[in-house]
């Protein structure tokens, strides 16, 4: 009964998603408390802070809102919980764990590959493409970032050779899945073992056991005056990769550029409705194809980021999934830029928080490196709720 | 001019191979009659060309593409079936053969894993991690319980493989039914996961490292016990000869074979796979039938770790599961199914040819005079992933040959032949 009157009724159900935002919020901050720098030593306030995040839920719930109601009771329950188990633990390992502003800095280290990985499947799957290659286009990057780098002694020649390579991928993808209509999954997933196996060859052949070498040009830090010595933006932001700031642009162009721009309307158009886009004129073909290439081009400055940026050096198979976790990114972020940044950010601090964890329990260590797969498993079982793809993607298009 | 019933053209490369017989007027409507109904000519033309696109990579790196093929071939140990070979090579490449045996049994099963999938429109990924839970769950229950009766004790070590990799990739089927969670990312995701569980139980200190006190630094597992190795049918035992783990791969490829074709839940599946809103409007329980056959799947796949381990591993060392993160014989198995067009033979005959081309290019097997092993096995990998690109695109073969497109008589070559090395 009251559920159907809060579903009828606009302006109650709209306070019911606010209250629910709340208990979420609240139950986040129910675990802030007990950790640096607040650290609160008695779990009695985050308890309560807790016990108002659930009732905040339960009234989402009752008023219709079933999922966010049922996200604030979770957030409740871990934040306790979590808030509980920090104030049990010894201070020193709290600090040792979380310092925010390192944190924070690692996340961003973290998510940067993720971040263009998720941008090259928005672009793609906007257009009616969708794009499992990502991972391999990212290795390809990554790669050829390095060997151009080393080549040419110029990271951002590197940069140039590593989107050239990426793109060259992205190319033959586009001709399989858009020319020849081939199954769009196998044939991304074919892209995988082919840059997996291409990447692999020429860097033995080339490099050997040695590997690649120390002195290799590397894109450079961005250190900003005046933020670098204060402390907490200092450590956290202060000084970071040229493709960190690159990667949060990319983010903020493309949005506008799908959504404020006429390109962006026609991309997302052929994604959408390929016939409508055909009859008014726009080429379906070459917009997938130019989408594509460019989905390529992004990917690859992720697997560059990971190779010239981050890392210093190239090993076989480096990207480890990643390519697949900006995917999982890209629906977590119901394929908007700035909602897969936030997937991204998420997925990043938790392999960040995992690269720190070992700190409790050495044994474990090593069970932490799967916590950001698992959270991405989380992610796409749609705890967020489902999400909608572009109508047409997947859909070879044939020109009547 | 052709005059088959137009069927919907999306998902026929996945779901399989079936389809009315057509009368061939034109050799094109032929050739496209015959790979309807199972033909092996597109197969053969998809492999030919991946290893002629290889032979290429190997041109332009500066070696000789027929020399390293032939090394290759040689370190297959298929030339022990050549009546000419005698003497010390005769024995070398009985050794290698059973290289090549034993790694085509796992290769049987992981592509079963894929294949039944594919029947029912899913596209599992996952197939290593499935194969590395089974590996953990015979490794476990191969070195608990020593002096169990062999039968007994092999039985059960297999049987814990299986129900552990039915249970990894369930997790994956009822995600896929529940909330609609796609699977390929669901299954990529569960790979790397049961890649680090393996890295942390056998690790240092983990819950199944080596009990041996004098292994304690090493992380590598218990040994199986002796009761649960499988019997060595030919070569020596100590020296990794063939287990019977073969004649079980091919039992399981039987088994799938009935499964699908001589069984209601076969007949579901495969409606499933061709249209689920048809199947779902037949009374068909979509849901049930992705939980069903993602369990089924990971049984074979799991069935693949327990006889690695069963058979001639023995035990298992974190450094491996590490290193199989992207090369695993559970990736191998996607190129092994969509190769045999998702079949239960087809996917023999096409574990057969990857297996080879597996222990060909071994460390082991391979004369690095020739040609540097490490270099073959991403080799290897390039084949595969053509095979599996070609593959891709080879419902756009049939589409073309039937329809009679202007696309194909122009270019005049079977399209697969557009397949280019990329870089």
């Amino acid at each position: 009964m009251s559920t159907a009157v809060a579903t009828a009724s606009p302006t109650r159900a709209i306070t019911a998603r606010h209250v629910g935002w709340a208990g979420i919020a609240l139950g986040f901050v129910a675990w802030f408390i007990a950790l640096p720098p607040a650290l609160m030593r008695s779990p009695v306030p985050s308890v309560i802070i807790g016990l108002l995040a659930m009732t905040a839920g339960g009234w989402a719930i009752r008023a219709g809102e079933k999922r966010l109601g049922w996200g604030a009771v979770a957030a409740g329950i871990i934040g306790g919980a979590g808030a509980i188990a920090s104030t049990q633990s010894g201070v020193g390992n709290l600090k040792d764990v979380v310092t925010w502003s390192a944190l924070i800095a690692a996340t961003l280290r973290y998510a940067t590959p993720l971040t263009f990985g998720a941008m090259a499947g928005i672009v793609s799957e906007r257009s009616g493409v969708v794009n499992v290659g990502i991972e391999g286009m990212m290795l390809t990057g990554a790669f050829f970032g390095i060997f151009g780098a080393d080549l040419l002694d110029s990271w951002f020649l590197g940069l140039l050779v590593a989107m050239a390579a990426g793109g060259l991928l992205a190319l033959l993808h586009a001709f399989f899945s858009i020319q020849l209509r081939a199954d769009q999954i196998v044939s991304g997933m074919a892209l995988n073992f082919l840059a997996l196996g291409i990447t692999g060859y020429i860097f033995l052949d080339h490099y050997g056991d040695q590997g690649t070498p120390d002195n290799i040009s590397r894109v450079p830090d961005v250190s900003i005056p005046g933020l670098k010595d204060t402390s907490f933006f200092g450590d956290a932001i202060g000084k970071t990769n040229l493709l960190i700031w690159v990667s949060l642009i990319a983010v903020v162009l493309l949005t506008a550029y799908l959504f404020r721009t006429p390109g962006g309307l026609r991309l997302r158009s052929v994604g959408e409705h390929p016939r409508a886009a055909e009859t008014v004129g726009i080429s379906v073909m070459r917009t997938r194809y130019v989408a594509v290439v460019a989905s390529g081009m992004f990917a690859a400055l992720g697997g560059a980021y990971l190779s010239i940026g981050f890392v210093g050096s190239f090993n076989q198979g480096m990207t480890a999934g990643r390519g697949f976790i900006a995917l999982a990114a890209v629906i977590f972020g119901k394929w908007r830029p700035a909602g897969a940044l936030a997937a991204a950010l998420l997925f990043g601090f938790s392999t960040a928080l995992a690269q720190r964890l070992p700190a409790f329990s050495p044994s474990a260590a090593v069970l932490f490196q799967a916590l950001p797969y698992v959270l991405t498993l989380i992610a796409v079982a749609g705890i967020i709720g489902r999400s909608r793809p572009p109508a047409a993607v997947g859909q070879p298009y044939v020109k009547e | 001019m052709s005059i088959e019933p137009q069927e919907p053209v999306e998902g026929q490369a996945l779901s399989g191979e079936e389809g009315p017989e057509a009368v061939a007027i034109t050799p094109a409507a032929r050739l496209a009659a015959y790979v309807q109904g199972g033909g092996v000519l597109v197969p053969v033309l998809t492999a030919v060309l991946a290893f002629f696109i290889g032979g290429l990579v190997i041109l332009v790196t500066g070696h000789n593409p027929f020399s390293t093929y032939k090394a290759i071939f040689n370190g297959t140990g298929l030339n022990w079936f050549f009546p000419w070979v005698t003497g010390s090579d005769r024995s070398t490449a009985a050794l290698n053969l059973q290289q090549t045996l034993i790694v085509t049994t796992p290769l049987i099963l992981t592509g079963l894993a894929v294949a039944f999938a594919f029947r029912c429109g899913l596209f599992n990924i996952g197939g290593q991690g499935q194969y590395l839970v089974g590996s953990y769950a015979a490794v476990w229950a191969g070195s608990s319980w020593a002096g169990m009766p062999r039968v007994l004790h092999i039985l059960v070590a297999i049987l814990a493989a299986i129900v552990a990799g039915a249970v990894w990739a369930g997790i994956a089927g009822l995600l896929k039914a529940t909330v609609g969670a796609h699977e390929v990312i669901s299954t990529i995701m569960l790979n790397w996961i049961a890649i680090w569980l393996g890295a942390y139980l056998f690790a240092l200190k983990g819950p199944l490292q080596n009990s041996d006190p004098s292994q304690q630094s090493v992380p590598v597992s218990n040994d199986v016990a002796s009761s649960a190795k499988l019997p060595v049918i030919w070569g020596d035992p100590e020296l990794q000869g063939l287990h019977i783990g073969l004649f079980i791969a091919l039992a399981a490829a039987l088994v799938f074979w009935v499964i699908l074709n001589r069984s209601t839940t076969g007949y579901e599946v495969r409606a499933v796979g061709l249209n689920p809103e048809a199947a779902r409007y037949g009374g068909i329980s979509v849901a049930r039938n992705y939980i069903l056959v993602m369990a089924v799947c990971g049984a074979f796949a799991g069935l693949a770790g327990s006889l690695d381990l069963l058979g001639w591993q023995f035990r298992i060392a974190t450094n491996d599961i590490l290193n199989s993160a992207n090369v695993g014989l559970g990736f191998f198995g996607i190129a092994v199914a969509l190769l045999g067009r998702n079949t239960a033979s087809g996917t023999v005959i096409a574990a057969l040819l990857f297996g080879a081309l597996l222990s060909g290019t071994s460390q082991r097997n391979l004369d690095p005079t020739i040609f540097e092993p490490e270099l073959a096995s991403n080799l290897t990998l390039i084949i595969q992933g053509l095979v599996v690109l070609i593959v891709s695109a080879d419902v756009i073969v049939l589409t073309m040959l039937r329809r009679g497109r202007s696309m194909f008589r122009r270019r005049g070559a079977p399209a697969g032949a557009e397949a280019e090395p990329s870089s």
